[in-house]
């Protein structure tokens, strides 16, 4: 049995879609990364799965319960942290972290095992208003509140969106620690390069799911091969290269561009020369592997 | 239950570590309850009389003795001629002007004195109330004048006006009771309204509702701790009006208690309403602040009296709770009716909470939209 398992859920906000058709399953104790830009429809599916919302069309079980009927027993066995810092900034650490357990019908100190390795970071700050904390202390509590009541399913809405990037290392090391405890932990975020770190990860834009798979079959699925182009007057260059024969797509990707071309149509000899003879002589060219952000752009452009 | 009770905590928590709310809480009332009963007062205190006339006369002397020892009344000036009124008054130098005739003791006898009363009318309430003031201390003086003047007293119709309830016409027997339905109605409404939209907005709702704890126990454990705040705002506006007003509570203080306890709950039920349909938290104090207190104020009676409203009005006024708590409250505090004799509005009251509480905990949504 599938720990998440959904089919053919839709959902629209009045007329604009918001998810269209999304199928997803999770084996019990991976790291399911959902990876998609802003406004890809993430917060929604992490609503409809956590029981939050309805879904128009569609089903889904957790842990083999039905998402609609079964809520209420879902609602026991899942642990939730929305995108937002959602705690209550006007009680201090130790109080949200009671408040939570309590309500989870758990205690602290019954659970405390679970947690102690996130919370001992925090613990000198346990007097604290959660509100005055920084954004790498919040998002520890936030996630102890989630872990407190020993959850089977860990719903993570972009935790790592707005820390900084030592936190959001730490953060991953933590996630991978969390499953080795045999949770399994459904994580979403819009950062590229956080996919690698998932076990097997799917690709959302614009409410459709473009792609699934572990990171590795996601990149063996590549169809054409990269070039990186560094160096040289870029946005022109950009232009011409975008107008070659063969050149599937060509991006600007930090401080270089990525092109794409078709082996079947084209070479590496004839895009060099199409950059020499525009007068872009000092380019640095060199053949990558894409990455999952390659991968994400090939499959958004289809 | 372990989980309601660490929620009641956690909302006063919340209540005690904010300082507006406090301060909403705690100051609101009694600086209400001191302003209305002080400040806002329809009552005449040391109204300023200008009296006109020849202060040679013994009877004029007598009269303006007689209005000058009124509690109410303050002679400020004795004027010699009808044409220095419209000065005086342009000054403000006094609020109503008693201009007796041209010879005026010699013509009691005959029947032909007559005494003129200015008011000024620019405001007119209050020139109401003077000149009444001083029509009646006028009168006492022109029956005392007549005994003397013909030896017997002569048979007329005066008729004596008595105040039940409220002899002294004091202002803060009506008000008392309109603050008390004012202050629970914005306090249970709006600060539950706010506390839930506030979850709303910071997302801890998204949390609240995604935790096994029933809607239904989250819906209580934001109502009882603004229930038991509104029993202590109740016990100081009720000993604020006695001790410092000096309203009376005539009934009894259970009942009255009971009448104030169904009116939080459908001021609670209404701030949970208010809560469902608002986003924000400035919508839900909008909602409070203009919807509810606006409508409060004009049609439960504290300033115009219902009855004297067109009929549509009237029964608009009807379907407004905080009218029939605060009839509720002047008839057990200041006549002191008992039980059978309220049992109209008791009930009327009863049921809107009933209702209103029913309606939106059916509203209140378990899933988020």
């Amino acid at each position: 049995m599938k720990t998440i398992e959904i089919s053919g859920i839709s959902k629209n906000y009045g007329q604009v879609p918001a998810l269209r058709d999304i199928s997803l399953e999770v084996n019990q104790g991976e790291i399911f990364g959902l990876i998609g830009p802003d406004g890809a429809g993430k917060t929604t599916l992490f609503r409809i799965m956590t029981t939050l919302m309805l879904a128009d069309t569609g089903s889904g079980t957790i842990c083999g319960m039905d998402i609609v009927r079964d809520y209420s027993r879902i609602r026991k066995i899942i642990g939730y942290m929305p995108g937002r810092f959602s705690l209550y900034q006007d009680l201090s650490v130790r109080e949200n972290l009671e408040y939570f357990a309590t309500l989870f019908g758990s205690t602290v100190g019954k659970n405390y095992d679970s947690i102690k390795e996130i919370y001992s970071q925090i613990e000198p700050f346990e007097k604290r208003r959660a509100g005055k904390l920084s954004g790498g202390m919040k998002q520890k509590l936030a996630l102890c509140c989630a872990l407190v009541h020993k959850p089977s399913v860990l719903f993570l809405d972009e935790p790592t969106t707005g820390v900084d990037a030592v936190s959001r290392s730490e953060f991953w090391k933590m996630l991978d620690r969390i499953r080795k405890s045999g949770v399994t932990v459904f994580v979403s975020t819009p950062y590229m390069d956080e996919a690698s770190l998932c076990d097997r990860l799917a690709m959302i834009r614009e409410g459709r799911i473009i792609g699934t798979g572990t990171p590795e079959q996601i990149i063996s699925a590549y169809p054409y091969r990269l070039l990186s182009v560094a160096g040289g007057n870029m946005y022109p260059l950009l232009k011409i290269l975008r107008n070659t024969e063969g050149v599937i797509s060509c991006f600007s990707f930090g401080n270089a561009l990525h092109l794409a071309y078709d082996p079947e149509k084209t070479g590496l000899p004839a895009i060099l020369a199409k950059i020499r003879e525009n007068g872009s002589e000092d380019c640095r060219i060199r053949e990558i592997t894409p990455g999952i952000e390659d991968c994400f752009m090939q499959l958004a452009g289809k | 239950m372990k989980e309601f009770r660490a929620s009641v905590k956690k909302e006063f928590l919340h209540i005690f570590r904010d300082k507006r709310t406090i301060l909403i809480v705690m100051i609101m009332p009694v600086v209400q309850i001191i302003l209305f009963g002080f400040a806002v007062s329809t009552e005449v205190n040391n109204a300023r009389v200008a009296v006109c006339g020849d202060m040679s006369d013994p009877q004029i002397r007598r009269a303006t003795e007689r209005m000058d020892e009124n509690k109410y009344l303050e002679i400020t000036a004795i004027l010699s001629s009808p044409g220095e009124i419209t000065d005086l008054f342009r000054k403000n130098g006094a609020d109503a002007a008693v201009c007796f005739s041209r010879n005026f003791g010699s013509r009691i006898p005959d029947g032909r004195a007559s005494v003129r009363i200015i008011g000024d009318g620019s405001d007119p309430n209050t020139a109401r109330m003077i000149t009444s003031y001083i029509s009646g201390v006028l009168q006492d003086t022109a029956a005392d004048i007549d005994i003397s003047v013909s030896g017997e007293k002569q048979s007329s119709m005066t008729p004596v006006v008595q105040l039940m309830y409220n002899p002294a016409m004091k202002s803060s027997y009506n008000f008392v009771p309109g603050v008390m339905g004012l202050i629970l109605m914005l306090i249970c409404s709006m600060m539950t309204a706010v506390s839930i939209v506030r979850e709303k907005e910071t997302g801890t709702l998204e949390l609240l509702l995604v935790s096994p704890v029933r809607p239904l126990w989250v819906i209580m454990s934001k109502l009882i701790p603004y229930l038991l705040l509104s029993a202590f705002n109740f016990a100081t506006i009720l000993l604020l009006s006695h001790y410092v007003m000096e309203v009376p509570v005539n009934g009894s203080l259970a009942l009255l208690s009971l009448a104030a306890t169904l009116f939080v709950i459908a001021s609670l039920a209404i701030g949970l309403l208010v809560s469902v349909i608002s986003s924000s938290q400035r919508t839900a104090m909008l909602i409070c602040g203009m919807g509810l207190t606006m409508p409060t104020m004009i049609f439960s009676g504290i300033i115009f009296p219902c009855e004297s409203m067109p009929l549509a009005l009237q029964w608009f006024s009807d379907i407004i709770p905080a009218k029939w708590f605060i009839i509720l409250v002047k008839k057990i505090m200041i006549q002191g009716d008992g039980f059978t004799a309220i049992l109209k509005e008791l009930g009327i009251l009863a049921g809107m909470a009933a209702a209103l509480l029913a309606f939106s905990i059916k509203s209140f949504r378990t899933r988020l939209q």
